[in-house]
C-alpha cells in the first residue's frame, strides 16, 4: 500500500490536474508566499506574547503586518498576471507534518487563481478594517489584544485559503474558529457575549465532525489528502465514496457559512465588535464554507447528488437569511440575515457545479467589499450614537452622518443589485445560472433579490431618513477620518468592484476556468427579458419598502406583527427547535446518565465491595493505624504469588 | 545500565531523603527537583542516542528494544530483571518525566510533611517508569502495584475532602484488578512453550496460539486488569473521587501517568503476546473505547466541579485509545497502513493527555490554592484578574478539545482515520465526542472565565480592588513548559512520530502473525 501512494506521488506530476491545470514548484517570488501568513501571524505573536510592554504600539503593529500582507498579496498577483492563462499554479512545501503508516502529510501551500483571490480579499478588505478599528477600538483598555487576534485570524485565514493539503486548510479552519471564538466573546465582561462565542464554536463544531470524517475518508479512500493526489484520483473513487466526503464536506461548509441547517450561531456572534462582525462574520470567514466547496469541484462534479444537496441548502438559506433580516430591528442582526441569506446565494451557485463556481467565487468578492462597507457603516453609526443598535430609535442620521450615509448607500446600491454597482454583476450571473439549471432554483434566487431590496431598503429608512427618533442629549456625530477613510475606500469598491474584477482578471470565468473548470448553460428565455424581470422584482421591493417605512413615520415601540414578522424575529424558531430538540434532551440525557454512573456503575462496584464479607468496613478498620502494613501486604502478596510459582514449577 | 540508572535513581534520593531524618524540609524539596531534573536529562540523552534498529534481525519486540540490560532473578520461573526501552514506552517514559518534573516544582511550597511527599513522589516515579522499561512480566507487575501503593499514601496523606474513603475505594479497586492482571500473566507464563516471564521472548513466541478458548480467558483477566487502571466504563468510577480528593500533583501523576500504564498495557502485553485472542476479541475493545469516548463525555458536560469534569474527560480520552487499538487488531478489515496509524495514534494520545491533562489537573490546583474550591458555582470573571491562568487554561482546554495545532488533535485525528476502515459506525459514534468535548470545555472557560468576577469568600481583594488570584512564578514554570510540548508535538509531529511509528508498525505485523 505504501509504495502504492508514492507512485500516486510521481504519476501526479504528469497527470493535468482538475480544470486542466498543473501545479508547478514554487520558484522566485513564488517561493515567497509564505511570507503572506507569517506577517500577521509574527504580528499576533508580538502582541499576544508581548504583554503590556505592546500596549501603546499594537495597534500599529497590528495593521503593519496586515497591510505587508496586503502588499506582498499585491506584488504576488502582478507577477501572476503575468504568468499563462494555465500556468499560474504553484506549491510550496515547508515541511512534513506526519508520515504514519504510509500517510503522508507535507505543510504545503497552493497558489493559485482562486487561493490568489481570496488573499487579496482577505488581506485589503483585512486591513482597512485594521485601520478602522484604530478608531473604533481606541477608548477600549485591552486594544492591543484586540488586534493580536485580528492578526491571528489574518494568519489562519490566509492559511485555510493557501493550504494544499485538505488537513493543512483544517488547522486554518480550526485557527479561524477559534479567532472568531476569541473576537465574539472579546467583551468577556458581557455574559451574552460569552454565551454567543461559545455557541459559534459548538456548532461550528458540529461541522468540523463532517471535516474530520471528510479528510479522514479521503486518507482511507486515496491514501493522501493533498489536493493534488486527491483530484488526480478522484475519477477511480466510488461514487458512494465520493458523495460521502462531498457530503461531509457540505456539512463543514454549513458549519463555517452559517448554512441551514447550521445557521444559528451567525446572528448570536454580532456580539462582537463590529470590525469582527465585518471581516469575519462578513467578508471573509463565513465564506470559507463557499471556498471549500469550489475548492472541491473536483469532488462534487463528480457526486452529482451531493451538489444537489448544496444547492437546496445554498437556496434554504438565501430566503431564510433574508425573510430573518426583514424583521430585526437590530441593524447589525439585520445585516447578518443578510450574510446568511448572500452566502446562500454563493451555495446556491457553488452546487450548480462548473456553470456556476466561478459566479459563487466573483460574488463572495464583491459581497466581502460591499457588506464590509455596510458593517463598518452600522459600527460607525453605532460609535456617533453611543452603541444604539435599535434603528428604531435612529432616523435622519443621514444629516448628522453624511460620509457614513453615502459610503452606507453605495453599499446599498450594490447588494440589492442596480446597474453598474458591483453586486449586479454577480448576483445576477448566479439568477442566470440558476435559471438555466432548473425553474425552481431561479424563482428562489429572484424572490431572494426582491426579498433583499426590501430588507435593505428598510434598514435604508429606518437608519438614514425619515423622523429623529434618538433622544441622546449631545447630536450623533461623524466618525473620524481614521474610520471613514477605510468607509470610502470600501465604497468605492462597492461601486466599482464588480466591473473592475471583469477588467482586471479578463472576465472572471476566463481566469478561473483553470481552477474550477467551466461550463456554459442555455437560458431558457432571453437573457434581456430575465435582466429586466430581475431589475422589476428589485424595484418592487424597493416599492413596498418605502409603502411601509418610508411614507409612513417608524413607530418606536415594536409592533405585534403578523406570525411570519413573529417567527422571523426569532430567527425562524431556529433556536427553539435546537432548544427543543438538542439541548432540553440532552440535559435530561446527561443528567440521567449521572444519575445512572453513581447509582448504577459505581452503586453495582459499591455494592458488590459490601457484599463481600464486609470487605469494605474491614479495611476501613486497618486504615485507622498502620496505613504502611498495605505495602508489607503488597509485598507480601507477590513474594506469596512468586514462592507459589516457584513450587509449581519445581518437578 | 542507563535505563536502569533511569528507573532507580528516583528509588535512591528517596531512600536518602527517608534515612536521613535530619535533611532540612526545603532541601528536600529542591532534593526532589534536582533529581527529577537530572532524570528527565538523562531521558533526553537516551532519546538523543536511541537506535530502534538495534536488533533488526531478531523478531518480536527485540526488533525495536535499545538500552536493555538483563539481570538473572528468579531462574527457576526464567523471571528476570529485564529492561530496556522501544519507540513505545520511550516517549512515554519521557512524558513521565517531564510531568513528575513540573509536580515537584509545583510542590516546591508543600508545607505538610515536604520530605516525606518528595520521597513518597520519587518513589512513585521509579515505580511508573519501572513499569514502563520493565521486560519481565513479574518485574512490570511488582512495579505495576507499587504505583497503587504510593498513589494510595499520596491521596490519603495529602489529599482533601473525603481523602480517605477516595484512597481506599482506588486502592481496592485497582488492587483487584492488578489480581486479575497477575492471573492473566499467569496464564501466560504456564501457556508459553518455555514456561517464561521474559516479554521479549513471550512477543516473538506468542503462548496459547492454538487455543482461542485458553487464549480469550488470558485476555479476558490481563484486559479486565488494564481495563480498572485506563479506566475504561464501567470499571472507570474510582476515577472521579480519587481525583477531585487528591492533591493537585497527585492528581496531574494519577491521569497523566498511571493512566497510561493501563493502556500501555495493551500496546505492550496484550496486543502482542496474545495477537489472535486480541484479534478475535477486537470488536470488544473498540466497543468498550467508544462506549467510553461518549460516556466520558456525556458525564463530564453534567459536572458542576471542575477538577470532576477534568476527571471524566479523561474516560473518554482513554476510550480513544481503545478504539485505535482495537481497530489496529482488525486485521481482515483494514489495511496494515490504517493499522499502523491507528496504532501511531493511540500512543500519540497516551503521551498528548498526559501533557494537557496534567496541565489541566495543574491548572485546577491553582483554584484549590487560593479558594479551596473547584467548584463552578464559586468561581467567575477570571479573565480580568488572572490573566495568566486564563491564558494557560484556555490552552489547555483548546489543546485537549483537539485543536489543530496542539497534541491531542494529530492523536485523535489519527485514531479516526485508522478506525474508519475497520469500523465505520463506532468510528463515525466516536467523532461525536469532538464536538462534546468542545462544549464541555467552553462551558468550563464561560462559567470560570467570562462574566463578573466571583471569588470564593476566602479570597480577599487587595487595595487596588484586585484578588489575587492569578498564576505565580513557580505554578508558571510547572504548567507552560507542559503546554509549550503540546504545541511543539501539534507543529512537528515528527519529532515524536519518528520514534513511534516504527514500534507501532511492528505491533501492528505482530498483530497479524498467523493470518494469510
Amino acid at each position: 500500500m505504501i509504495s502504492t501512494y508514492s507512485t500516486l506521488a510521481t504519476a501526479v506530476s504528469t497527470q493535468a490536474e482538475h480544470g486542466g491545470q498543473v501545479a508547478v514548484e514554487a520558484t522566485g517570488i513564488y517561493s515567497w508566499t509564505w511570507l503572506l501568513i507569517a506577517f500577521p501571524l509574527l504580528g499576533a505573536a508580538v502582541l499576544l506574547l508581548g504583554g503590556r510592554r505592546t500596549d501603546r504600539i499594537g495597534h500599529l503593529v497590528g495593521t503593519v503586518a496586515s497591510s505587508l500582507s496586503f502588499v506582498m498579496g499585491v506584488v504576488l498577483f502582478v507577477a501572476m498576471l503575468g504568468e499563462g492563462d494555465a500556468e499560474r499554479a504553484f506549491t510550496l512545501d515547508l515541511w512534513e507534518w506526519f508520515n504514519a503508516g504510509g500517510y503522508q502529510v507535507e505543510v504545503s501551500l497552493l497558489l493559485d487563481q482562486l487561493s490568489m483571490a481570496f488573499v487579496l480579499l482577505i488581506t485589503g478588505v483585512g486591513s482597512l478594517i485594521h485601520v478602522y478599528s484604530i478608531g473604533y477600538m481606541e477608548h477600549d483598555e485591552r486594544r492591543r489584544r484586540f488586534f493580536g487576534y485580528l492578526n491571528l485570524f489574518v494568519a489562519a485565514m490566509l492559511l485555510l485559503v493557501l493550504a494544499a493539503d485538505y488537513l493543512i486548510l483544517f488547522i486554518g479552519w480550526e485557527g479561524v474558529g477559534l479567532a472568531s471564538y476569541l473576537l465574539i466573546g472579546f467583551w468577556q465582561h458581557k455574559p451574552s457575549a460569552a454565551v454567543a462565542a461559545k455557541k459559534a464554536f459548538v456548532v461550528n463544531r458540529v461541522g468540523d465532525m463532517g471535516m474530520v470524517l471528510a479528510v479522514a475518508s479521503m486518507l482511507a479512500v486515496f491514501g493522501s489528502s493533498s489536493y493534488s493526489l486527491v483530484f488526480a484520483n478522484a475519477e477511480n473513487a466510488s461514487t458512494g465514496w465520493l458523495t460521502a466526503i462531498g457530503l461531509f464536506l457540505l456539512l463543514a461548509a454549513c458549519g463555517k457559512s452559517a448554512q441551514f441547517p447550521l445557521q444559528s450561531w451567525l446572528l448570536d456572534a454580532m456580539e462582537g465588535p463590529t470590525p469582527v462582525s465585518a471581516l469575519i462574520h462578513a467578508a471573509t470567514m463565513v465564506t470559507a464554507g463557499v471556498y471549500l466547496v469550489v475548492r472541491s469541484a473536483a469532488i462534487y462534479d463528480l457526486a452529482p447528488d451531493a451538489r444537489t444537496a448544496v444547492v437546496i441548502v445554498g437556496a434554504i438559506t438565501l430566503l431564510m437569511g433574508a425573510i430573518i433580516g426583514c424583521a430585526k430591528d437590530d441593524i447589525k442582526k439585520a445585516l447578518a440575515g443578510s450574510t446568511m441569506s448572500q452566502i446562500g446565494y454563493m451555495m446556491l451557485a457553488a452546487g450548480l457545479g462548473p456553470a456556476g463556481y466561478a459566479f459563487a467565487i466573483f460574488h463572495l468578492l464583491t459581497h466581502g467589499f460591499f457588506k464590509a462597507n455596510m458593517f463598518l457603516g452600522a459600527g460607525s453609526v453605532m460609535h456617533g450614537m453611543n452603541d444604539e443598535v435599535d434603528m428604531r430609535k435612529f432616523g435622519g442620521l443621514r444629516v448628522a452622518m453624511p460620509v457614513t450615509f453615502a459610503t452606507f448607500a453605495m453599499g446599498y446600491l450594490a447588494i440589492i443589485g442596480i446597474p453598474p454597482f458591483a453586486g449586479y454583476f454577480s448576483k445576477d450571473r448566479i439568477i442566470e445560472a440558476a435559471f438555466a439549471e432548473n425553474w425552481v432554483y431561479g424563482i428562489c434566487a429572484l424572490l431572494g433579490a426582491g426579498i433583499t431590496a426590501f430588507y435593505m431598503t428598510r434598514v435604508m429608512l429606518m437608519t438614514f431618513f425619515g423622523a429623529r427618533r434618538w433622544k441622546q442629549s449631545e447630536p450623533p456625530h461623524e466618525s473620524p477620518s481614521v474610520m471613514t477613510v477605510p468607509l470610502v475606500v470600501l465604497a468605492v469598491l462597492s461601486v466599482v468592484g464588480g466591473a473592475g474584477l471583469l477588467y482586471l482578471t479578463g472576465d472572471i470565468v476566463q481566469w478561473l476556468a483553470p481552477v474550477t473548470g467551466e461550463a456554459h448553460h442555455d437560458l431558457p428565455m432571453p437573457l434581456a427579458l430575465l435582466v429586466t424581470l430581475t431589475l422589476l422584482t428589485v424595484l418592487a421591493g424597493v416599492a413596498v419598502a418605502w409603502g411601509m417605512y418610508g411614507r409612513k413615520a417608524i413607530r418606536e415601540d415594536v409592533p405585534a406583527g403578523n406570525p411570519l414578522t413573529v417567527a422571523a424575529r426569532r430567527d425562524l424558531y431556529g433556536d427553539a427547535f435546537n432548544e427543543a430538540v438538542l439541548m432540553r434532551p440532552g440535559q435530561y440525557l446527561t443528567r440521567s446518565l449521572v444519575y445512572v454512573e453513581n447509582r448504577g456503575v459505581d452503586g453495582a462496584v459499591v455494592g458488590t465491595a459490601t457484599a463481600v464479607g464486609g470487605l469494605s468496613s474491614r479495611l476501613r478498620r486497618w486504615q485507622t493505624g498502620f496505613v504502611r502494613s498495605y505495602a508489607l501486604t503488597m509485598f507480601a502478596g507477590v513474594g506469596f504469588v512468586v514462592v507459589a510459582m516457584l513450587l509449581v514449577r519445581l518437578p | 545500565m542507563l535505563v536502569s540508572v533511569v528507573v532507580l535513581l528516583p528509588l535512591a534520593v528517596a531512600v536518602l531523603l527517608v534515612a536521613v531524618r535530619t535533611v532540612p524540609e526545603r532541601v528536600a524539596s529542591w532534593a526532589w527537583v534536582v533529581t527529577s531534573a537530572v532524570d528527565l536529562a538523562l531521558v533526553g540523552w537516551m532519546w538523543w542516542r536511541f537506535d530502534p534498529a538495534v536488533d533488526a534481525s531478531a523478531p518480536g519486540v527485540a526488533g525495536g528494544v535499545d538500552f536493555d540490560a538483563k539481570v538473572r532473578w528468579i531462574p527457576s520461573v526464567d523471571a528476570s530483571y529485564h529492561v530496556g526501552v522501544d519507540g513505545i514506552s520511550l516517549p512515554l517514559i519521557a512524558m513521565s518525566g517531564v510531568l513528575f518534573l513540573a509536580c515537584a516544582v509545583w510542590s516546591l511550597r508543600e508545607r505538610h510533611r515536604p520530605r516525606t511527599y518528595a520521597a513518597l513522589f520519587l518513589f512513585l516515579q521509579t515505580a511508573c517508569l519501572g513499569t514502563f522499561a520493565a521486560l519481565d512480566l513479574i518485574l512490570f507487575f511488582v512495579f505495576f502495584d507499587l504505583t497503587i501503593v504510593a498513589m494510595y499514601f499520596v491521596i490519603a496523606g495529602w489529599g482533601h475532602g473525603d481523602r480517605r474513603r477516595s484512597a481506599l475505594k482506588f486502592f481496592l479497586y485497582t488492587f483487584v484488578g492488578s489480581l486479575a492482571l497477575l492471573v492473566g500473566f499467569i496464564g501466560l507464563f504456564l501457556g508459553s512453550d518455555e514456561r517464561t516471564f521474559d516479554m521479549v521472548a513471550l512477543a516473538s513466541d506468542p503462548p496459547l496460539r492454538d487455543d482461542p478458548v485458553a487464549g480469550g480467558l488470558v485476555l479476558l483477566a490481563v484486559g479486565i486488569g488494564l481495563a480498572v487502571k485506563t479506566p475504561l466504563f464501567p470499571f472507570h468510577t474510582w476515577l472521579p473521587d480519587a481525583h477531585t480528593d487528591a492533591p493537585a500533583a497527585g492528581s496531574a501523576i494519577l491521569a497523566g501517568v498511571l493512566l497510561k500504564l493501563g493502556t500501555y498495557g495493551f500496546v505492550r502485553i496484550a496486543m502482542p503476546m496474545l495477537p489472535g485472542a486480541w484479534r478475535d476479541w477486537a470488536v470488544v475493545a473498540v466497543a468498550a473505547g467508544v462506549v467510553s469516548v461518549v460516556w466520558g463525555a456525556l458525564v463530564a458536560l453534567a459536572q458542576q466541579d471542575f477538577k470532576r469534569m477534568v476527571a471524566y474527560t479523561s474516560v473518554n480520552h482513554m476510550g480513544y485509545v481503545l478504539l485505535g487499538l482495537g481497530a489496529a487488531g482488525l486485521v481482515g478489515h483494514a489495511d496494515d497502513a490504517a493499522r499502523t496509524v491507528a496504532t501511531v495514534g493511540a500512543v500519540v494520545q497516551m503521551v498528548s493527555h498526559g501533557l494537557l491533562t496534567g496541565a489541566l489537573f495543574l491548572l485546577a490546583g491553582v483554584l484549590w490554592a487560593r479558594g479551596g474550591t473547584h467548584a463552578f458555582g464559586r468561581w467567575g470573571g477570571l479573565a480580568r484578574p488572572a490573566p495568566l491562568f486564563a491564558g494557560c487554561l484556555a490552552v489547555a482546554a483548546f489543546g485537549s478539545l483537539g485543536l489543530p495545532g496542539l497534541s491531542a488533535f494529530i492523536a485523535e485525528f489519527q485514531i479516526f482515520t485508522g478506525a474508519l476502515q475497520a469500523v465505520p459506525v463506532p468510528t463515525v459514534i466516536a467523532v461525536t465526542g469532538i464536538l462534546l468535548t468542545a462544549g464541555l470545555f467552553l462551558l468550563a472557560l464561560q462559567r470560570l472565565l467570562t462574566g463578573d468576577t466571583a471569588v470564593p469568600p476566602g479570597v480577599q481583594a487587595d487595595v487596588r480592588g484586585d484578588v489575587p488570584v492569578d498564576m505565580r512564578g513557580r505554578e508558571l514554570v510547572a504548567v507552560v513548559p507542559l503546554l509549550v510540548l503540546s504545541l511543539v508535538i501539534g507543529v512537528l509531529p515528527w519529532l515524536l512520530l519518528d520514534v513511534v511509528e516504527p514500534a507501532a508498525e511492528l505491533v501492528a505485523t505482530l498483530l497479524a502473525r498467523g493470518t494469510g
